[in-house]
C-alpha cells in the first residue's frame, strides 16, 4: 500500500470539517518528482475546496501546464474557518494539495478571481503561506503571485497584493512567461527583472510599473507607466481557435462531494447577445464556437476517465450554439449507455429544448428556468436583453402542456432608469406565467403550479455600458423587494408564487469592489485583519467590520457606488484594452437609455471592437 | 448476478466518509466498465449495499460490498480492471459471485464477527489491566441511545483477543443482533483504569469480517465462489 505524506496530522485531519479538502491524491491528481522539474506553480480557488474544484478554468490550466514536462502544477484552496484557525495558532505553513509543500516554496502563485467577494480570501492564502501580503515586502525566494479570472479585469482595488496581473484566457501566455522565468533565473537576475520582462508580454499587467493620480474631487487624472518600454495599454488575451487548443481528458475526481460533481463540456466561450447588464457577455467577445468533432472526443474521453454520473454543457447561452442539436442527441446516445445525466443549463426554452428535456428526464419533471431579468418589456429593451413577454408565456404554456408545472424565474432590482412600474411589473409577469397554466383545463393539470421568482440587486460591472451608471442604496434595493413582495401577496394567484431576495449590504461591497480603484486596498487589508473572510458565505459576513474598515481609511462607499460617473471620466481600468472599445459602450450605455435594442453579433455586426482578435463570430460568413 | 467485493480501506482514505466512498464505488464502477446492474425507478443507480461502515479515521483490509450486475469477466480479470482504475488506497482484495438465495440477505445482513487490530498510540497497552479486565464474567458498558442511557454487557461480545506485538487483536460481535465497536471496547478499559479517554489514543484497523454459518464464523467472501 501506497499513501501519499500529508502536511497536517491524523489528530488535525479529524478534528476539523471534511478533512478530506486538505488530502488531495484525487482520481487523476497529477503527482511529479520534485527533483525532475524546473518550475513549480500552485493555483488557487480562494473559496473552500468543494467551490474551488468546481471550476472548469483551474482543470484546463492544471492539465496545460502538468503536460509540460518542466512544470508541477499543483492546487490549494482556502482552508476552512475551523482549519484556518488551527493553521494560525499552530504556524504551519499553508500547504497545495497534491506534495504537501508549503506553498511559500513554489515558484508561482496563480489565484484566479472569480467575483469580488472572495478577495479577503485572497489575503488569507498569502497570509497563511507566510508570504508579504504586498508585492513590495516581497523577497527573491518568494512566489511569484499572478491574478487572474474575471475581476482581473479591474485589477485596481487588489493591484498593491500581487506581482502581475493576467488579463484574458489563460492558454496563451504562460508558456512564454515560464521560459522567461527560466531564462530570468539562468542568467541570475532579480525578481525586479523578471517582472520587468514579463510586462512587456502581452496580456501581462505589472502594478508596481504604474501610478495613477487623482484630481481634487477623487477622479482619476492620469493613469501611467512610470518606465520606459513599459506599454501603456494591456490588451486581453484569447484563444483564435478553441477547436485547437488544450482540454482536460482526464479531469479531477474529487473524493468528497462537490458543488459541481459532473465533468464540464465547454462548447463555446463569449456570446452574441450583448445583454447590457453582463461583464462576461463582453470581456469573452468574439464568440468562437469549438468544433462538434472536438467536443465528442472530449465528452466521451472524459466520461471514461473519471466516471461522472453526470455532463454538463457549459457556455454563456448554449441555445445559440450552432450545433447544438447534433452534440445534444449524441450526447444522449452515449451517456444512456453509461448511465450518465446530462445537464443543460442556459438554454433557451423551445420545442427543440422541452423535446431533449423529456428524452433525457424520463417521468422526472424537474422545474422550468427563465431569465427575463426585468419585469416590463421597457426594462427588458433597456438592459437589451432580447426575452419577450410572449416568448415566456409560449414557453412555460408549452412546458405546462407537456407536464411540467414548476418554473423558476430570474430578476434583477435596481437596474439603470428603473420605474416603480418595472419594479411591479416583477410580480406581475410571475401572475401572468401561472395565470398560463390555470388556462389548462383543471383535469388535464398536474396539481397546482409554483413559480418561483428571485430577484438579485443589480452592481454596475467595468467594461459594461452600465459602467457609468449610479447603483442604487441599501435602502432603494430594498424598498423594491419589498414593493415586489407586496404585489405578489395581493394577486389572485399568490399562493402559486413564491419570491426570493438577496442581501443589500453585500450588494453594495462587491459594488465598490467591481468599480475600485487602487485605494480601495487599504480597505480591503484592513477588513481582512479586522477579521473579514469568506464574504461570500452568509454566515460569515461582517458588515460592521467593513464599515469600520471603509471609517479609518477615509473611504467613502458612496463615491464608489451611487455616484454617476461622466462619460468623459478616465475610468480605474480603462487602461485594458478587452477589444470592445469605450466608444461602443459609451453609445449601448445612450441606446440603452433611450430603449433602444441592439441586434445580436449574428443578426448584425454592430462594431463593438472585438474582430480585432481576427476570430470567431465576427469572420463567421466572411470565407 | 450477485458480487461480493472485499476491498481495502487504508492510508489517506481514512479520512472520507462513508457516503463519499458510495459515490467512489459508483464512479469506480463505471471507469472499470463493471455491467452493473441499475435499480429501475425515477433516478436508477447500481443496487450496491455496504457492510457495516467504517469510523472516520479507521483502516481496513476487510471491507465488503454486495452489488449486482448483467454479466462478468472471471475474477481475476475484474479484480485487475478494478484495480488499475482505484486508488492504491483502495484495493480490491476478492471477487466472488454469491447465491442468489442471498438475495435478502446481503453483505449488510450477513455480518455477525469482525476482526480489529487495536494499536495504542500515545501510551502502551496496559497489559496487566486489560487481562484483568477481560478475565471478568461481566463487563457493563453504559450506552446512549437515541432517548436514554442503557446498560450493556459487552464481555459475551468479546468473541476473542489476544495480545500481539502490534497491539490488541479482538475479535467482536458485529451487526444486527449484537454489536460492539472497538471504540466501546476501549472506553471500558479506560473507566476499568480509572484513567480518561484521550481523544486519538488509539487506532482501529479492520482484518476481516464474518458470517456465522452452521455455528462457525466465516469470513463473507468465502460464502461465494471465485468465476473462473
Amino acid at each position: 500500500m501506497s499513501t501519499h505524506k500529508l502536511a497536517l496530522t491524523e489528530e488535525i485531519l479529524l478534528s476539523v470539517e471534511k478533512p478530506a479538502r486538505y488530502i488531495g491524491g484525487e482520481i487523476n491528481c497529477v503527482y511529479k518528482k520534485k527533483e525532475e522539474v524546473q518550475v513549480r506553480f500552485a493555483m488557487c480557488f480562494p473559496d473552500v475546496y468543494e467551490i474551488g474544484m468546481s471550476h472548469l478554468g483551474i482543470q484546463i490550466l492544471y492539465d496545460m501546464f502538468n503536460s509540460r514536462d518542466d512544470v508541477w502544477c499543483e492546487r490549494v484552496y482556502s482552508p476552512w474557518p475551523d482549519l484556518d484557525a488551527i493553521l494560525r495558532r499552530e504556524q504551519i505553513p499553508l500547504f497545495a494539495l497534491e506534495s504537501q509543500d508549503p506553498i511559500r516554496a513554489f515558484d508561482f502563485l496563480g489565484i484566479t478571481i472569480q467575483y469580488e467577494m472572495c478577495y479577503t480570501n485572497i489575503l488569507q492564502i498569502l497570509d497563511l503561506a507566510q508570504i508579504p501580503l504586498l508585492s513590495k515586502q516581497r523577497g527573491e525566494d518568494d512566489p511569484i503571485v499572478i491574478g487572474g479570472g474575471p475581476c482581473a479585469y479591474n485589477p485596481e482595488p487588489l493591484a498593491p497584493f500581487f506581482d502581475l496581473f493576467y488579463i484574458g484566457e489563460g492558454e496563451t501566455q504562460y508558456a512564454p512567461m515560464i521560459e522567461l522565468y527560466k531564462k530570468n533565473r539562468a542568467q541570475g537576475g532579480s525578481r525586479r527583472d523578471f517582472l520587468r520582462a514579463c510586462a512587456t508580454l502581452s496580456g501581462i499587467y505589472v502594478p508596481s510599473l504604474y501610478m495613477t493620480t487623482y484630481h481634487d474631487d477623487g477622479t482619476i487624472a492620469a493613469f501611467s507607466p512610470m518606465e520606459e518600454g513599459i506599454p501603456a495599454r494591456i490588451r486581453k488575451e484569447i484563444v483564435p481557435d478553441v477547436s485547437k487548443t488544450c482540454y482536460p481528458e482526464k479531469p479531477l475526481v474529487p473524493f468528497m462531494q462537490v458543488t459541481q460533481d459532473r465533468v464540464v463540456l465547454e462548447i463555446q466561450r463569449g456570446c452574441i447577445r450583448g445583454c447590457r447588464f453582463c461583464q462576461a457577455g463582453q470581456i469573452y467577445r468574439p464568440v468562437r464556437e469549438r468544433s462538434l468533432d472536438f467536443l465528442k472526443e472530449k465528452a466521451i474521453r472524459m466520461l471514461d476517465s473519471t466516471g461522472c454520473g453526470e455532463i454538463s454543457l457549459s457556455s454563456l447561452s448554449s441555445s445559440d450554439y450552432s450545433q447544438l442539436k447534433e452534440l445534444v442527441y449524441f450526447l444522449i446516445e452515449e451517456t444512456k449507455k453509461r448511465h450518465v445525466n446530462i445537464s443543460l443549463p442556459s438554454l433557451r426554452i423551445d420545442a427543440f429544448s422541452l423535446d431533449v428535456m423529456n428524452k433525457i428526464q424520463d417521468v422526472k419533471k424537474s422545474s422550468l428556468t427563465f431569465a427575463p431579468e426585468a419585469g416590463t418589456q421597457r426594462m427588458r429593451d433597456v438592459i437589451n436583453k432580447g426575452l419577450t413577454e410572449e416568448d415566456i408565456l409560449r414557453g412555460a404554456g408549452q412546458a405546462f402542456r407537456g407536464g411540467w408545472n414548476k418554473v423558476k424565474l430570474y430578476f434583477m432590482l435596481g437596474l439603470p432608469g428603473e420605474t416603480n412600474e418595472d419594479v411591479t411589473g416583477i410580480a406581475e409577469l410571475a401572475e401572468r406565467i401561472a395565470g398560463e397554466y390555470y388556462e389548462i383545463p383543471k383535469e388535464e393539470r398536474n396539481g397546482k403550479c409554483q413559480i418561483t421568482s428571485s430577484t438579485s440587486f443589480f452592481v454596475p460591472k467595468p467594461f459594461t455600458p452600465f459602467q457609468w451608471a449610479p447603483m442604487n442604496t441599501a435602502e432603494e434595493f430594498l424598498r423594491k423587494a419589498y414593493l415586489v413582495k407586496d404585489t405578489m401577496r395581493a394577486q389572485k394567484n399568490q399562493k402559486s408564487l413564491r419570491y426570493h431576495y438577496h442581501e443589500a449590504d453585500v450588494t453594495i461591497l462587491e459594488g465598490v469592489l467591481a468599480r475600485g480603484d487602487r485605494r480601495i486596498a487599504p480597505v480591503i487589508l484592513r477588513a481582512y485583519q479586522k477579521g473579514c473572510l469568506f464574504d461570500s458565505w452568509n454566515e460569515y459576513f461582517d458588515h460592521q467590520k467593513w464599515l469600520e474598515a471603509f471609517a479609518q481609511e477615509g473611504i467613502s462607499p458612496d463615491f464608489y457606488t451611487t455616484r454617476e460617473r461622466s462619460l468623459d471620466e478616465i475610468l480605474p481600468w480603462d487602461f485594458i484594452d478587452c477589444g470592445v472599445t469605450k466608444r461602443f459602450l459609451k453609445q449601448e450605455y445612450e441606446r440603452a437609455m433611450a430603449g433602444i435594442v441592439t441586434p445580436n453579433c449574428r443578426v448584425r455586426c454592430s462594431g463593438c471592437g472585438a474582430a480585432v482578435f481576427g476570430g470567431g463570430v465576427c469572420f463567421e460568413n466572411t470565407n | 448476478m450477485k458480487i461480493r467485493i472485499k476491498f481495502t480501506k487504508t492510508g489517506n482514505m481514512r479520512f472520507i466518509g462513508h457516503l463519499d466512498i458510495l459515490r467512489y464505488f459508483q464512479k469506480l464502477l463505471r471507469r472499470a466498465e463493471v455491467d452493473v446492474k441499475y435499480s429501475e425507478g425515477f433516478s436508477p443507480h447500481p443496487v450496491m449495499s455496504f457492510a457495516q461502515p467504517l469510523g472516520l479515521g479507521d483502516t481496513s483490509e476487510g471491507e465488503y460490498l454486495d452489488l449486482e450486475v448483467c454479466s462478468s469477466e472471471s475474477s481475476a480479470v475484474m479484480l485487475r480492471r478494478l484495480n488499475e482504475k482505484s486508488c492504491p488506497e483502495i484495493q480490491m482484495l476478492r471477487y466472488v459471485k454469491i447465491a442468489d438465495e442471498t438475495r435478502r440477505s446481503n453483505a449488510m445482513s450477513n455480518v455477525a464477527a469482525a476482526d480489529y487490530r487495536i494499536l495504542f498510540r500515545q501510551e502502551a497497552l496496559d497489559e496487566q489491566a486489560m487481562r484483568s479486565m477481560l478475565a471478568q464474567e461481566m463487563l457493563v458498558v453504559k450506552r446512549k441511545t437515541k432517548t436514554k442511557e442503557v446498560e450493556t454487557d459487552i464481555r459475551p461480545m468479546i468473541l476473542s483477543w489476544e495480545i500481539q506485538e502490534e497491539g490488541l487483536f479482538v475479535r467482536l460481535a458485529t451487526g444486527s443482533a449484537a454489536n460492539c465497536k472497538p471504540d466501546t471496547l476501549i472506553e471500558a478499559y479506560d473507566r476499568f483504569r480509572g484513567t480518561a479517554s484521550l481523544p486519538f489514543a488509539c487506532h482501529f484497523h479492520r482484518l476481516e469480517m464474518y458470517a456465522c454459518k452452521d455455528g462457525q464464523f466465516v469470513p463473507l467472501y468465502r460464502l461465494g465462489e471465485e468465476l473462473l
